[in-house]
């Protein structure tokens, strides 16, 4: 972990509003593991005091990029940066996801956006599997050909049927998980809304394979010292105990998890 | 030569018996117990740090969400989640040990029993400088409502925290008095060594999509630039009323926001929410404190503290 003033030097736009921001981070992006985030404070900000968190979508010869969509008021204010604009991070932070256990199949799980954290997973894993993405409608559906590059098979649905199935992302899990044979033990690395997070989870305890989890939650520092992005883990002795997103997260092996909230 | 001009400017300052190399310190909850900031920035650069409460037993604290960014601020209702005594001192202790920089541990309790209890325990643990005692905290039902505000509570709980500890005792004050001025010198007559002034200002947002609070707890404590001119108005009352130090709180982002305290009365200051915007913050407050002092041909610190002309 370390802070960095990092250059921009690419910004575009993917699709739909979705944008691609590439950083010469020399400090940062060599430290880099596959799930983890950067703490970035975003230029122009006037009023609004904290930094924002990002999924470190690639990292690589001196460089981070960020996959991001403007949905508030730091990423809208994001939109008009600049290349060769600097910006402050902190990173990499986090615990990031593991390596896929021997004899596993590995099975990413996306919803929208949440392909960013797993990229770096799909490129270090020592197996391909199945890519699972899904999105309201095809303009969430992202760096398909990106993944397929890498080996992996990836199957698609949508809110509004635009693109792959019609339905949820787990609609199409379920359908692979009825065909996959027994043989065939997944694993899953997931990113994505709570709710889908949670299917996923539930998909893993009724098999009995493991499930990945990267939780997204609100922060504060980043850092863990400010206590804001606590999630509910399980302990041994039936309770539970909380745990910093930030720091002995965002990845969680669903069955720590505590679904209430 | 700028090197000869810089060593001649004194920076330190002396917190009812704590030494401070620069009067900008790290406040309560907002540096964890330390370890947390440990790849970012330089410990031995800070005046002190004043490490998150801590209460007897510890506590989980807040249902979530605990804290939400509002204009120029952050509602914060974290709980005061805390390891409890044993859990820091084993924890987190022989960590801070490791620097030169004083540790103050800010305390709390659900009882006058637990406040004494808690610094007896304290006043034996090696390493430890201060008791910075929390009868403010907007987040706890004991915390402003039972001790912070009600005058009699409050003499009460700070005598006798005062008979369990001989560290140096700091109570922080709540900013919603209708006379800090009182609040100020009932805790020097107490015993207290000095002042923290203010905590976070209790405070709520709302969701108005679905009409509900933004936070968990419902309510919180606002802190951030937003309530700064709140602070200064308040430690330069209290400034009047007694003659210990005070450590000025509220919303400090850069060096002029620590003048502004320091003019107003303060001896020292503590940087709270930018720590989260910016961990070096408070470096670069020392750093510019330092360069107007030069540019103000003073030579210590003492020259700046309470020259409000008014």
């Amino acid at each position: 972990m370390q802070l960095e003033e990092a250059r921009i030097v690419q910004h575009t736009e993917v699709q739909g509003g979705y944008r691609l921001l590439v950083m010469d981070a020399p400090g940062i992006a060599p430290q880099v593991k596959p799930g983890q985030f950067v703490h970035l404070k975003v230029p122009h900000l006037g009023e609004a005091l904290l930094r924002r968190p990002f999924s470190i979508f690639k990292a690589g010869e001196g460089r981070l990029s960020i996959l991001y969509k403007s949905i508030g008021q730091g990423t809208n204010t994001m939109k008009y940066l600049q290349p060769g604009e600097s910006l402050d991070l902190i990173g990499p932070l986090g615990n990031g996801f593991p390596i896929p256990a021997e004899d596993t199949l590995p099975a990413l799980v996306a919803g929208g956006y949440g392909m960013a954290a797993l990229y770096l997973a799909a490129r270090t894993a020592p197996v391909r599997g199945l890519a699972f993405f899904g999105g309201r409608k095809s303009d969430d559906i992202l760096c398909v050909d990106e993944f397929e590059a890498l080996g992996w098979e990836v199957r698609i649905a949508t809110d509004d049927g635009t693109r792959g199935k019609k339905g949820l992302v787990t609609a199409v899990l379920d359908e692979w998980i009825g065909q996959k044979g027994p043989a065939v033990v997944p694993e899953f690395f997931a990113c994505g809304p709570n709710p889908m997070l949670k299917a996923v989870a539930d998909r893993a305890a009724a098999g009995g394979w493991k499930a990945w989890v990267s939780v997204d939650r609100n922060m504060c520092c980043g850092v863990g010292a400010c206590l804001t992005c606590v999630q509910k883990i399980r302990t041994p002795d039936g309770g539970w105990t909380w745990h910093r997103v930030c720091r002995e997260g965002p990845v969680f092996e669903s069955r720590e998890v505590v679904w209430d909230e | 030569m700028n090197n000869t001009m810089t060593n001649e400017i004194d920076l330190s300052v002396n917190i009812g018996g704590i030494r401070m190399k620069t009067p900008v310190m790290v406040a309560s909850g907002t540096f964890g117990y330390g370890p947390e900031y440990a790849d970012l920035i330089d410990f031995n650069q800070l005046g002190a740090i004043v490490v998150k409460g801590i209460c007897l037993e510890g506590t989980k604290g807040n249902p979530t969400p605990r804290t939400v960014e509002v204009t120029s601020g952050l509602i914060n209702a974290i709980g005061l989640q805390n390891p409890g005594v044993e859990g820091f001192v084993r924890n987190y202790m022989p960590f801070l040990r490791q620097f030169d920089v004083p540790v103050i541990v800010n305390i709390w309790g659900k009882t006058v029993e637990e406040y004494e209890e808690v610094a007896a325990r304290f006043d034996q643990v090696e390493g430890v400088a201060g008791l910075e005692v929390n009868v403010s905290c907007p987040n706890i039902k004991e915390g402003r409502g039972l001790f912070g505000t009600n005058p009699d509570m409050f003499r009460r709980v700070l005598s006798a925290v005062r008979t369990r500890t001989r560290l140096t005792l700091i109570p922080k004050l709540a900013p919603d008095l209708s006379h800090i001025g009182s609040f100020a010198k009932a805790a020097e007559e107490c015993g207290a060594d000095a002042l923290s002034l203010i905590n976070s200002i209790p405070a709520m947002a709302i969701d108005v999509e679905t009409r509900r609070p933004k936070l968990g707890n419902v309510t919180g404590g606002l802190s951030g630039p937003a309530i700064r001119p709140i602070a200064v108005k308040l430690v330069w009352e209290a400034a009047k009323a007694v003659k210990i130090p005070m450590i000025g709180i509220g919303g400090i982002m850069n060096a002029n926001d620590a003048l502004e305290f320091m003019i107003a009365g303060a001896s020292a200051v503590a940087i709270g929410t930018a720590n989260f915007t910016d961990p070096g913050t408070a470096m670069k407050v020392t750093a510019g404190i330092r360069s107007y002092m030069e540019r103000h041909s003073l030579t210590h610190i003492k020259q700046v503290v309470g020259t409000v002309k008014t």
